[in-house]
């Protein structure tokens, strides 16, 4: 009987051994220790043995179903293990296939400009302010002392829809408003952003519609010197700490004095390249302090108070921060164009 | 403007400033200088010749062969092509080894078998435009005078030794507008002295008011008009150096007494013109507005037709010159003139501008008259050209000058204190530098304590008041001098509307939902203008459109974002999305200013996911665009407030279809282009939305208010019913939740089927919905209790049943 078991126990591990998979093993399990098993067999003949034999001999038969069973939960771990290291290796990717694209757009390059600048200035402490594309000659003329016949209207030839109704040719009215607004009391700091028209033929470098922005500070004891501090902050925030700016006399019938601001060249360093037309310098913007009249007009005690004001061409800004050839690109919306300024500098 | 740096010389003495140099002084004070020409620039070997003797060349019909004197050596043979080669003339001759603008280089040659030594030139081979060529040597070589001396540098003779400064003015600046302006303002960059220019006339006793009556009717258009006579003039070429400063001026010479009209022009910035007195027909002139269909011929030969906006010289009865403008071919003075009335007047801009703009004649005179000359010169511009007419055209003048006068000339006076200046620029600057600033630009100024009191000259008629002055100062302190400073005072808050911050929101979502921001043309054409508008009201058009296309303002954005979609297409990019935001204009009367209202608008097409190797394609349908939409008014808080309900707009698909509503109020639209369009203009399906952005950007949102998560778990049950085709899934929908309330939550649909599988005339819809209580876990007897309800309530009002 001892032999017996001590047989099966060797068959069963070697049958244990050769298991190929989960369910072989449990059919092992359940022929050797289930009920009906040759072990539960061989212990049934122990009636016929004496007192002192049959505690031994259940002894035995216990160690033979601890070591078949230990032998087949090892197997089991085993066969499992491998399971899963299959399923894994069966699962394996390509990880560099492409993954889902997720459709994305972005703004159009203008705005990505605009929406830079307005956020420089806000940090400064200016607001946003929006006014009418089509105005009133009053506006966009008169109020910025520039009365009818005046010879500074021919610079810049405008859409007119009535005798008193253009097309804005400028974002001046805005500032000629919120003047107005506020009633002769101070301060304002304002940018003003938006589309105008002027009467230009399309081509590389004019368009009938374009943007402009605009900014406007008016206060008591508002200097030139702020507005030349202004500018620079304003100069190396958006075109780099590197960048020199100059102040060149200049005229708009708005400002007096007024002045041109140009940004050293970057690509050469101010040495003179095409890019500056060997200068050195390129011009980014027009300013001043606004004009006395400008002031009056729109009910200021200019002895009192003071501003300056400065303007500037979005396009001319991304096409030089860009490197674009074409101001005709802006209105075209080329996809290939437009995807281009996806990208978060 | 162009400016010589020689001539320049005669009134500053610029020492040891290069012409470079000026140039950037004048740039960094205040007028920009555009570009500095180099006149000789890659020219050398250009002598005076004289052409000894000129025959037949043999061997060509149209060639000339010419020994000519080069001053060095022998007499060299030259052969010359120009028509007008002569023997005993003094010429430009390019000798061997010479180099001419455009990279020529002259060389010993052999033409049709006969040597030539060299090229007799032109004004052109010398690098000047042929309209600034006087006329007879336009077509030819130029002849110099006749005391040219032979061998010398014929480009110092002719003044092309020089180099030409191109001043960008403002309008402001109309004192530069001549030789004498700039040499103010040189002057006071330099810290030098101005010489002025000669006019020491000695008349002689015949007086000029015997010889003419000058009255003027038109008092305000010109409240000053002078005439000198002068007699027994001989016409002829001016001299050389005259004829040369016009031409590097850019004014082409005609003869001595044009020539002397058109020096003052630049010399005085004043216009004059030269009459001929026996032209005239009569002892009188006359200064008063034409008549309305006055005709008269100017003499570029060409008959107007005048009106009472403009203002005429005449004889007495006929204009004798468009005033300011140009002179009639009536009155021209010709080769056989010999008295000549000179006029030198002061006419009013914006008269001239107004005739100038009408005729579309825009002169030299002209332009100078509009932005305002110097009262002050007027008198003087006429003596200096009556002087140069006796000097250089043989001339007598006659004593006195005939003129009516009813100009008033009151400089500028202003006063300003120092408190003021450094407050405004914030300088620190001590009253002796004021001072000098102003002594260089030569305005009379006297200085009380802490105020100082500027008389402007009458040149600088920009002058006017104390923020004028502290220009003058500011650009000649130099703006690279003034410090950099920021604003103080009360702070501001820096920040966006809630408008302004919502129409960010909206870009940026809608470009996280793919779709990239377009920006187009508000003007439009007649045909575009009103097709998807929102609200058609009548048109708004342009006075003068530069063209149809753009003659008109748009009342929506969708046909434009269509040619967006059509442009890109046709540039194998038929996978697109993209969405504008921009203002709309609505007519309001012809008086009062346009509704401008702000519009949103987008439009897909093509793919919507192409993961080719996936195998997915699918593309663009109602429903993605709808799905974009919806998550926007999520986004803005809107969902519960927004409807889609069918409708029908022109140009697009009449089954597909919605009108958007905010609140019950139609706000735009969403559907698919309709395939007649699509195929009209090489589209794919195409679907389109457009909204007023206005009116879902003031729409005031609740604020955020956080509500309790749920505590116990809600129990789902799916129904599939069988409905009528044409009941629609928000009716459905709007049954359930109503039966249901308030224990049913959400109920959505997630399957449809319209096969063949179901009865005819129905189709088959799955809602899943949602039943929960906040405070304690439903039983599942109470949810079948409502459950049944709601199934109630779909067979009842709306004959849906749920499928066996």
């Amino acid at each position: 009987m001892q032999e017996r078991l001590k047989e099966l126990q060797a068959e069963a591990i070697q049958k244990v051994e050769q298991s190929a998979n989960l369910k072989e093993l449990n059919d092992i399990r359940v022929s050797y220790l289930g009920k009906k098993g040759p072990i539960t067999e061989v212990l049934r003949g122990m009636g016929k043995l004496s007192a002192e034999e049959r505690p031994l001999m259940g002894a035995l038969a216990n160690e033979v179903r601890a070591a078949i069973t230990a032998k087949i939960e090892e197997k089991q771990a085993e066969l499992e293990e491998a399971a899963v290291q299959a399923k894994l290796a069966s699962e394996s990717i390509d990880v560099t296939l492409p993954g889902r694209p997720v459709k994305v757009g972005n703004h159009h390059p203008l705005t990505k400009i605009i929406e830079e600048i307005e956020d420089l200035f806000i940090g400064m402490g200016y607001e946003i302010a929006e006014g009418p594309e089509v105005e009133q000659d009053y506006y966009n003329f008169e109020a910025l002392n520039l009365p009818k016949g005046h010879p500074a209207r021919d610079m810049q030839d405008s859409f007119y829809i009535t005798d008193e109704i253009l097309l804005r040719t400028h974002t001046s009215p805005v500032q000629a408003r919120t003047m107005e607004k506020h009633q002769g009391k101070g301060p304002i700091k304002i940018i003003c952003p938006g589309k105008v028209y002027r009467r230009d033929n399309d081509d590389a470098t004019h368009s009938h519609q374009f943007m402009q922005i605009e900014g406007l500070v008016v206060g008591e004891n508002i200097r030139m010197s702020d507005l030349k501090g202004t500018l620079e902050v304003f100069a190396k925030k958006l075109f780099g700490e590197d960048r020199e700016i100059r102040l060149r006399p200049s005229f708009f019938p708005f400002t007096e004095p007024s002045v041109e601001m140009d940004i050293s060249c970057k690509m050469c360093g101010g040495h003179g390249c095409n890019v500056c037309k060997h200068t050195g310098w390129i011009e980014i913007l027009g300013a001043g302090m606004v004009h006395p009249n400008v002031l009056e007009m729109a009910g200021y005690d200019s002895k009192k108070y003071s501003g300056f004001a400065f303007g500037m061409g979005p396009e001319r800004i991304a096409m030089l921060k860009y490197g674009i050839d074409d101001i005709r690109h802006f209105y075209t919306n080329d996809v290939r164009f437009l995807k281009q300024f996806a990208i978060e500098e | 403007m162009l400016v010589s740096y020689k001539w320049l010389q005669d009134y500053v003495d610029l020492t040891g400033v290069s012409a470079g140099e000026l140039a950037e002084r004048i740039t960094k004070s205040g007028i920009e200088v555009e570009g500095v020409e180099v006149l000789n620039e890659k020219i050398k070997g250009v002598v005076v010749g004289h052409v000894l003797e000129r025959e037949q060349h043999p061997n060509a019909d149209k060639l000339n062969k010419c020994l000519v004197d080069i001053g060095a050596g022998d007499p060299v043979q030259i052969i010359c092509g120009a028509p007008n080669v002569d023997k005993g003339q003094k010429v430009v001759v390019a000798t061997v080894g010479a180099r001419l603008p455009g990279g020529v280089k002259i060389k010993r040659a052999k033409l049709r078998g006969e040597e030539s030594n060299g090229m007799i030139c032109s004004l052109q081979e010398l690098g000047m435009e042929g309209k600034i060529v006087p006329k007879e040597f336009e077509k030819g070589i130029y002849v110099l005078p006749e005391d040219a001396e032979v061998g010398s540098d014929a480009i110092a003779l002719l003044n092309r030794d020089d180099q030409v400064l191109e001043l960008g003015l403002t309008p402001n600046r109309a004192d530069c507008l001549s030789m004498l302006g700039v040499a103010y303002e040189t002057a006071a960059i330099l810290g030098r002295d101005v010489e002025l220019p000669e006019t020491n006339l000695e008349p002689v006793s015949e007086k000029a008011s015997d010889y003419v009556k000058i009255v003027v009717e038109a008092k305000e258009d010109n409240p000053l008009y002078s005439a000198k006579i002068i007699k027994n003039v001989k016409i002829g070429p001016s001299p050389l150096w005259m004829q040369t400063r016009l031409m590097n001026s850019g004014i082409r010479p005609h003869n001595n007494v044009v020539d002397i009209t058109n020096y003052i022009l630049l010399e005085y910035g004043q216009p004059l013109h030269a009459f001929d007195y026996d032209r005239l027909g009569s002892k009188e002139i006359l200064v008063r507005r034409a008549n309305d269909g006055e005709k008269f011929t100017t003499l570029d030969d060409v008959e107007r037709t005048l009106t009472s906006d403009h203002l005429v010289i005449t004889n007495g009865k006929e204009p004798v010159a468009l005033a300011g403008v140009m002179g009639g071919a009536n009155s021209e003075v010709t080769s056989d003139t010999t008295t000549v009335l000179l006029e030198s007047a002061y006419f009013n801009g914006l008269t001239i501008r107004k005739a100038s703009k009408d005729h579309g004649l825009r002169s030299e005179a002209s332009s100078r008259y509009e932005k305002g000359v110097d009262p002050n010169r007027v008198r003087p511009a006429g003596e200096r050209a009556a002087y140069l007419m006796a000097k250089y055209a043989g001339g007598e003048v006659l004593d006195g000058t005939v003129e009516v006068d009813t100009l008033t000339v009151e400089p500028a006076v202003v006063s300003i204190t120092l408190e003021k200046i450094n407050r405004v620029l914030g300088t620190n600057l001590e009253m002796n530098q004021v001072k000098e600033i102003f002594d260089r630009l030569q305005f009379e100024s006297s200085v009380d304590g802490d105020t100082i009191t500027v008389t402007a000259p009458t040149r600088r008629g920009d002058i006017k008041i104390e923020e004028d002055l502290i220009e003058e100062v500011a650009r000649l302190y130099g703006y690279d001098n003034i410090p950099k400073t920021l604003p103080i005072g009360s702070a501001t808050p820096g920040k966006l509307t809630a408008y302004q911050q919502k129409r960010r929101v909206v870009r940026q979502y809608l470009e996280g939902a793919g779709l990239y921001q377009a920006v187009t043309y508000s003007l439009t054409s007649e045909e575009k203008a009103a097709q998807y508008a929102l609200e058609n009201r009548h048109t708004i058009r342009l006075a003068m459109p530069m063209s149809e296309d753009r003659s008109i303002l748009r009342l929506s954005l969708t046909p434009h974002l269509l040619e967006v979609v059509k442009y890109n297409s046709a540039r194998q990019n038929d996978s697109l999305a993209v969405y504008e935001t921009g203002n709309v204009f609505l007519a309001n009367g012809t008086e009062a200013l346009p509704e401008e209202r702000e519009h949103l608008a987008g439009a897909i097409t093509g793919l919507w996911t192409n993961h080719s190797w996936q195998g997915e394609k699918k593309p663009v349908d109602f429903f993605v665009l709808k799905g974009i939409l919806e998550g926007l008014f999520a986004k803005l808080g809107l969902t519960d407030r927004v409807d889609y309900v069918k409708a029908q707009v022109e140009g697009l698909h009449p089954g597909r279809t919605a009108e958007i509503q905010l609140n019950g109020t139609a706000i735009g639209f969403i559907g698919q282009v309709h395939p007649s369009v699509q195929k009209e203009m090489d589209l794919k399906d195409t679907y389109v939305f457009e909204l007023l952005l206005k009116a879902v950007l003031e729409e005031d949102t609740d604020d955020l208010q956080y509500a309790a998560i749920p505590r116990f778990p809600s129990i789902s049950r799916d129904i599939a019913l069988a409905a009528n085709k044409e009941t629609i899934s928000s009716t459905l929908k709007d049954i359930i939740l109503e039966a249901g309330a308030p224990l049913l939550k959400e109920a959505y649909v997630f399957d449809l089927y319209e096969g063949e599988k179901m009865e005819e005339g129905k189709k088959s819809i799955a809602f899943s919905l949602k039943y929960a209580d906040p405070e304690r876990t439903l039983t599942d007897e109470e949810v079948t209790k409502v459950h049944e309800k709601v199934l109630e309530a779909l067979k009842e009002k709306a004959g849906a049943v749920l499928r066996g």
